[in-house]
């Protein structure tokens, strides 16, 4: 028998098959933009890395022709409309044209790092074998060719020009790292200790019986100080003077030559040269200065070690903070508390505490924390310091513990689901052999309960990590001064601010002065941040669902 | 745990081999009675602790409370002293002012004695005389805006004398010293300012650091302006400046006993002059006066002919039944106050209208004291003031918050004069006996009401009330605009489109997840919405600031023909497949028609983007943002709510996801086992049995999504362009209250009434997620309760 069409339209639609294919669709749109935006971050995020191959090519301008040098980064096409629109002279035909971001580099030369140029109007584009790309840490990647190098003004003659300037570049590196350590291990120190020593004799002020002689003693170490201060500082001052001596000759795509002085220069590297391995290996190694090193250029370059320090650091001191309070509410809650309505509303309180948005803590920790008992520390503790504040003033200790009460709930709601799962009949076993409450508690529920904290922990430490709204109030900053944890005593700086992942996302991103340039930086920072997260959470999904399976048995059928 | 000496038993008694060692481990049995004291110290210390943590998470709600709280404080006065400053009396009515710390005040008297005495106890700390000319006398009175401490003393004459009260403060022995004295800034001898010689009956002066502006009004009612213009910036001193004179056309209307008072903005451009008409009425003519260029100044020939004054605008103040009694600026120069005889007090102020050009606009009054309003003083820092009426009561007033914050008794005898210290801390009243009284002032929240809050205020040179927030500048003549509606707004509307987005991908993702997907894809669903869930917000909101924005402010065809393309073709191709044959159709096991469809709908998404050039070329004149603009007058944002709704609605699905799915799942199996045994198709069951049972919990996911929207920072912060504005346009961004807090908060002082509302929009955030996350959770409750129970 054959239906009629519309008959059959009828009862397709009468049996709603249509409509269980649009809620059908409705999950794949929702597969489709978790994938798609972590594809979207990995791509961009890994590319940042990989080193492109450099172009040469002539641009046509009317009758005249540049040599123009540059990485290609994206093609597009664009309607010839909007191109007149913007003053471009094009022919009447042309409805559609290709056009291409080049990054030029050279942004002290150029002004700009990126540049549209219209594909048409580029000839003869090669890849010559002998370019470089030399990162600086000033003024971003510089393009060009190396025709010499000097050292204290003189030519050096030398037939491998290439090698001679990377093995000079190597030295200099060297010496960078001895400039480092000096900076680090001696001057920092004795800066610091300068720093107590004016406190000190602040504080002792207040107190005149045994001023004078103190007074003296003191003096007498500062003038110490001072001199071990300036010794080192012009043996870093001669370093400088050595490093500063060597200098590259670049001549950029316009036929300028442009002098770089070593010190300034991160790397030099020649993509066009190198084969697939090599760039592989300089692929690897930019993701591992991109994890290792601090940031240049207001956080735009350079990497981003700071801020998975400052990241790890904070998580793992609001940890600290977080799990016994969480552990010992839960245990409460479900093995103390007289399960009443007072303890169903608690419940319910708790758990809605979850969803009370994060700018809430944030502004209560900057009131309560930061201003209040920081404000009162600094009164009691640290009357020689003002006005500068100690603790009164956003910092790591502050942050731990606004994101520690922000994290609670989640820990106590996890671990008491976890103590709800174990089967009464375990309690009651332990304590009928003549066990009290807490050895039941102790040695035989929270054992059983451990993946559920450690599935509360890992949930909180990824929320922790992600969060950015409360830290902005509490004690993030754009660049840190200083790590929290350092060599000086005490070693473990809690009222220092720090750097974290999830701001620099945030600066970077919004609030550089050279968004387009850093983008791929923000991109490759997310990525890393997602990573960390998605890896975190997952395990705790795997936790809970094996805790899940090895409690069913034990619940009585 | 620890060990104890005192065991039961021997050590061997229970032996247990170790695991690892192969050793027997000895099992040391502890006392009874030390056991059970550790078991009472946990229980102890365990309740301790678990309080502890729920005082702690309740204490946020009362912190928050406890900032926002000091906002409702009204005002108090608190009298500190009462004294007698001078037993001689003063000639006429005196002038009083305090300085900045609170500590000495000043007496200007009609005599030329200007007396500084200790504010809390009276004590004359220093006396200076104006020098005046011999035979003649002081027959005018003016003092500049409050910043400036300008005195001005117009003689009988024809000149006058500018004195400048002056305050050093020095630190000998570390405590503080005020040493009052008293500048003449044009000069101790007197200036000449109608040549006639007149005496000068009302003057008025204001100055900066560039130029000084002296009205005068002589005898015979002519009113005469000079004007004192520094042409060498080098010279700080009066020598330096240039002098101009004009003859201002008095043009009053049908004038009757001459003018009342007059008063010349700060910054030198307005000029208000007060008197009453035949019939009694309270009029004031209105000038402005143009900026002086030095070069057209030095060109002019006759300078009466070409006053830099024009009469702008005349106005009825008042009626004669209720003449006016008082007028005084707000501070800033910008608004007059008008004082009246029923103890009425009137705002108005100068608004430049589009074609008219600047009008004076009579904005609020306030009715609340009974007797003629005989002084007003302004505020320095804020747009408060003091009214004095003649029964001596006092009222404290704001203006942009149209609230009255106190009426006080503060005297019973008659000629009672009022002081405010610059700060507004200190208050001074004095009768014309010279009795003093020196009160303290707590008034730290004038400006906020619920009218300044939520309503439209009528900010100053505004041309109408509207809702603004502005909560900084950096002139301190500002007005804050403290208006929590545009950010109420944005929040709600920004909640708004994300749970556009957000409601029917979750409720019916999660709908055939939960009832259609077998469990292998159920398996990689779940995950998926978990991860979606967890993902950093700030990563959403670069996203969306920096990748998505530009996406879609590039292909705005794409966007909104995707809104009608992806349903249609999916209904198409549903249908189309139930055309194929079936052999194809079995080959794809019911429960995976989610993953099919995936490379369908990204074709189709790809389709629209490709397609969107050409659409927008054939369409819309190849830029549909100015056709959008021209023809509908929609004017576009890059940082606009499809944005926003698109990117929070990412952020919300998950949360509506997986209370919806877990819902569904959990509907009793027999409910749907039996629809189907009737003959109900899937999809009829789905509809009128699931849905219909799990309908609270779907309501409460919806709730608990909402509530994440309307409290998301990071997303809003980075996406939308912050612009406080209420514009229900969709191509428009918004600020939203969280977005505002990140903002604000690190700028703002602490303790101020800025710092202040800032925590209050934290806790209605707090109060209004809380309150929905509860009610839902309640309904998720009861639900459950049902579940259980069929």
């Amino acid at each position: 028998m054959i239906k009629n069409p519309i008959t059959q339209l009828k009862d397709c639609f009468g049996t709603g098959e249509p409509w269980v294919w649009l809620s059908a669709a409705a999950v794949s749109l929702s597969l489709m933009m978790v994938f798609g935006l972590l594809s979207l971050i990995a791509y961009n995020g890994l590319g940042y890395f990989w080193p492109a191959d450099l172009m040469e090519a002539e641009l046509l301008n009317g009758d005249k022709k540049t040599v123009i040098m540059g990485e290609i980064r994206e093609t597009e096409t664009v309607p010839a409309q909007q191109l007149r629109e913007a003053g471009i002279q094009l022919t009447k035909e042309e409805q559609w044209l290709k056009r291409i971001l080049l990054k030029q580099g050279n942004r002290d030369i150029y002004g700009l790092d990126f540049r549209w140029i219209l594909e048409k109007n580029i000839a003869n584009k090669h890849y010559p074998k002998d370019l470089l790309v030399i990162e600086r840490k000033e003024w971003g990647k510089l393009y060009g060719r190396l025709t010499g190098i000097k050292e204290n003004g003189q030519f050096i003659k030398t037939e491998t020009l290439y090698q001679e300037m990377q093995s000079r570049l190597k030295q200099v590196h060297q010496l960078q790292k001895k400039v480092n350590e000096l900076l680090k291990q001696q001057l920092g120190p004795i800066n610091t200790r300068l720093e107590t020593l004016r406190l000190y004799e602040k504080k002792i002020q207040f107190d005149t019986s045994k001023l004078s002689e103190t007074l003296s003693n003191i003096e007498e170490q500062r003038q110490l100080l001072n001199q071990k201060f300036s010794q080192y500082q012009a043996e870093v001052q001669q370093l400088y003077k050595i490093m500063a001596s060597d200098s590259i000759l670049i001549q950029i795509a316009s036929g300028q030559i442009i002098e770089v002085s070593m010190e300034n220069i991160v790397q030099v590297i020649k993509p066009n040269s190198m084969n697939i391995l090599e760039k592989l290996g300089h692929y690897i190694h930019q993701i591992w200065l991109f994890i290792s090193d601090d940031p240049r250029e207001a956080n735009t370059e350079g990497g981003i070690f700071p801020a998975i320090f400052g990241t790890v650091l904070m998580v793992i001191i609001m940890s600290i903070l977080v799990m016994p309070l969480g552990v010992i509410t839960a245990v409460y809650l479900h093995e103390y508390a007289s399960q009443g309505i007072m303890v169903r509303i608690i419940r319910i309180a708790v758990n809605n505490l979850a969803g009370v948005p994060s700018i809430v803590y944030g502004i209560f920790g900057l009131g309560f924390f930061v201003y209040f008992i920081g404000g009162s520390i600094d009164d009691l503790f640290y009357p020689e310091a003002s006005p500068a504040p100690v603790y009164g003033t956003p910092g790591l200790l502050w942050a731990s513990m606004t994101l520690a009460l922000l994290t609670l709930p989640v820990v106590i709601v996890t671990t008491e689901e976890g103590l709800s799962r174990i089967p009464g009949a375990i309690r009651e076993g332990s304590l009928a052999l003549g066990a009290t409450k807490i050895e039941t508690l102790w040695h035989t529920v929270l054992p059983m309960v451990s993946p559920a904290m450690m599935t509360g922990l890992i949930l909180a430490v990824a929320r922790a990590a992600g969060e950015v709204a409360p830290l902005m109030l509490v004690g993030v900053v754009k660049l840190a001064p200083a790590l929290a944890l350092d060599g000086d005593y005490p070693y473990l700086h809690l009222e220092r601010k720090f750097m974290h992942l999830g701001f620099h996302i945030y600066d970077v991103g919004f609030q550089s002065p050279n968004v387009e340039a850093a983008r791929p930086l923000v991109y490759a920072t997310a990525l890393l941040l997602v990573f960390v997260i998605i890896v975190l959470n997952l395990t705790a999904i795997i936790i809970r669902n094996r805790m899940r399976e090895k409690y069913k048995e034990l619940e009585p059928h | 745990m620890k060990q104890t000496s005192t065991n039961i038993q021997p050590d061997s008694s229970d032996l247990l081999p170790d695991e690892k060692s192969g050793k027997v481990r000895c099992w040391k049995l502890t006392s009874w009675k030390t056991r059970v004291f550790k078991d009472k110290l946990a229980q102890y210390s365990i309740t301790l602790g678990g309080n502890s943590v729920i005082v702690a998470i309740v204490l946020i709600f009362f912190y928050l409370i406890y900032e926002a709280l000091p906002l409702l404080n009204g005002a108090e006065i608190e009298k500190i002293a009462e004294y007698s400053i001078d037993s001689r009396l003063s000639i006429g009515k005196s002038y009083y002012t305090i300085e900045e710390q609170g500590e000495i005040a000043a007496k200007f008297d009609h005599s030329g004695q200007i007396s500084f005495f200790d504010t809390p106890t009276g004590r004359i700390k220093k006396k200076f005389q104006i020098s005046i000319p011999q035979g003649e006398q002081i027959s005018s009175f003016y003092a500049s805006d409050a910043e400036d401490r300008g005195i001005v003393y117009g003689l009988s004459n024809g000149s006058l004398v500018v004195a400048r009260h002056e305050y050093l403060i020095s630190f000998p022995g570390n405590k503080r010293l005020i040493t009052p004295q008293i500048t003449f800034p044009m000069g101790e001898k007197p200036l000449k300012i109608d040549p006639s010689g007149q005496a000068l009956i009302k003057v008025a002066f204001e100055q900066n650091k560039d130029e000084a502006t002296i009205i005068a009004l002589t005898q015979d009612k002519r009113l005469l302006m000079s004007r004192f213009v520094k042409d060498s910036p080098l010279y700080d001193n009066e020598i330096s400046s240039k002098r101009f004179d004009f003859e201002i056309p008095l043009n009053l209307h049908q004038p009757d006993k001459g003018i009342q008072q007059l008063l010349l903005s700060k910054d030198q451009r307005r000029l208000f002059v007060f008197y009453q008409d035949i019939s009694g009425r309270s009029m004031v003519d209105f000038f402005l006066i143009e900026r002086f260029l030095i070069e057209k100044l030095l060109n002019k020939k006759s300078l009466i002919d070409d006053s830099p004054a024009k009469l702008t605008q005349q106005v009825v103040l008042a009626e004669a039944s209720n003449p006016v009694t008082y007028v005084s600026f707000l501070t800033g120069g910008i608004s007059i106050l008008v004082g009246q005889d029923s103890g009425r007090i009137s705002q108005w102020f100068p608004v430049n209208l589009e074609d008219i050009g600047y009008q004076l606009k009579f904005v609020r009054e306030f009715n609340n004291q009974q007797a003629a309003i005989i002084q007003i003083v302004p505020e320095m820092q804020r747009k408060g003031f003091i009214a004095l009426d003649k029964q001596g009561v006092m009222g404290l007033y704001h203006s942009t918050a149209e609230k009255t914050l106190l009426i006080q008794q503060v005297s019973t005898t008659q000629g009672t004069q009022l002081a405010l210290a610059p700060r507004a801390n200190f208050l001074l009243t004095l009768d014309a006996q010279d009795k003093a009284m020196f009160w303290s002032v707590s008034n730290e929240y004038p400006e906020i009401s619920w009218h300044s809050l939520w309503q439209k205020v009528w900010y100053e040179s505004h041309p109408q009330a509207e809702y603004t927030w502005q909560s900084s500048s950096a002139s301190s003549d500002f007005e804050p605009k403290f208006s929590l509606t545009p950010l109420a707004f944005g929040t709600f509307k920004a909640a708004f489109y994300a749970m556009l987005f957000a409601i029917p991908i979750a409720i019916m993702g999660a709908v055939y997840t939960a009832y259609f997907m077998t469990p292998a894809a159920r398996g990689i669903v779940k995950p998926s919405i978990e991860i979606m869930e967890a993902l950093p917000t700030v990563i959403l909101g670069f996203l969306a600031g920096l990748w998505l924005a530009p996406l879609v402010e590039d292909n705005l065809p794409a966007v909104f023909s995707l809104v009608f393309v992806l349903p249609v073709s999916i209904l198409l191709f549903a249908l189309l497949w139930q055309l194929l044959p079936e052999k194809i159709r079995q080959a794809i096991p019911e429960g995976w028609e989610g993953f099919i469809l995936i490379p369908f709908l990204v074709l189709m998404i790809w389709i629209s983007f490709a397609l969107s050039l050409p659409i927008e070329a054939a369409f819309f004149d190849g830029d549909m943002q100015s056709w959008l603009n021209n023809k509908l007058g929609l004017g576009f944002n890059q940082r606009n709510s499809i944005v926003i709704g698109i990117a929070m609605g990412f952020a919300v699905i998950p949360t509506i996801f997986s209370i919806t799915e877990d819902a569904v799942f959990n509907v009793p199996k027999h409910l749907t086992l039996g629809s189907l045994a009737l003959g109900a198709t899937r999809w009829q069951t789905l509809i009128r049995v699931v849905i219909l049972t799990a309908s609270p919990a779907i309501f409460s996911a919806v709730m608990i999504g909402f509530g994440r929207a309307i409290g998301e920072t990071m997303i809003v912060l980075m996406a939308t362009g912050n612009t406080p504005i209420m514009d229900f346009s969709f191509l428009q961004g918004m600020r939203t209250l969280s977005a505002n807090i990140a903002i604000e908060v690190p700028e703002s002082e602490v303790g101020s009434s800025h710092y202040r509302i800032l925590f209050l929009a934290a806790l209605m955030l707090f109060v209004f997620t809380f309150l929905f996350n509860t009610v839902a959770e309640l309904i998720r409750q009861n639900l459950r309760k049902k579940y259980s129970q069929l």
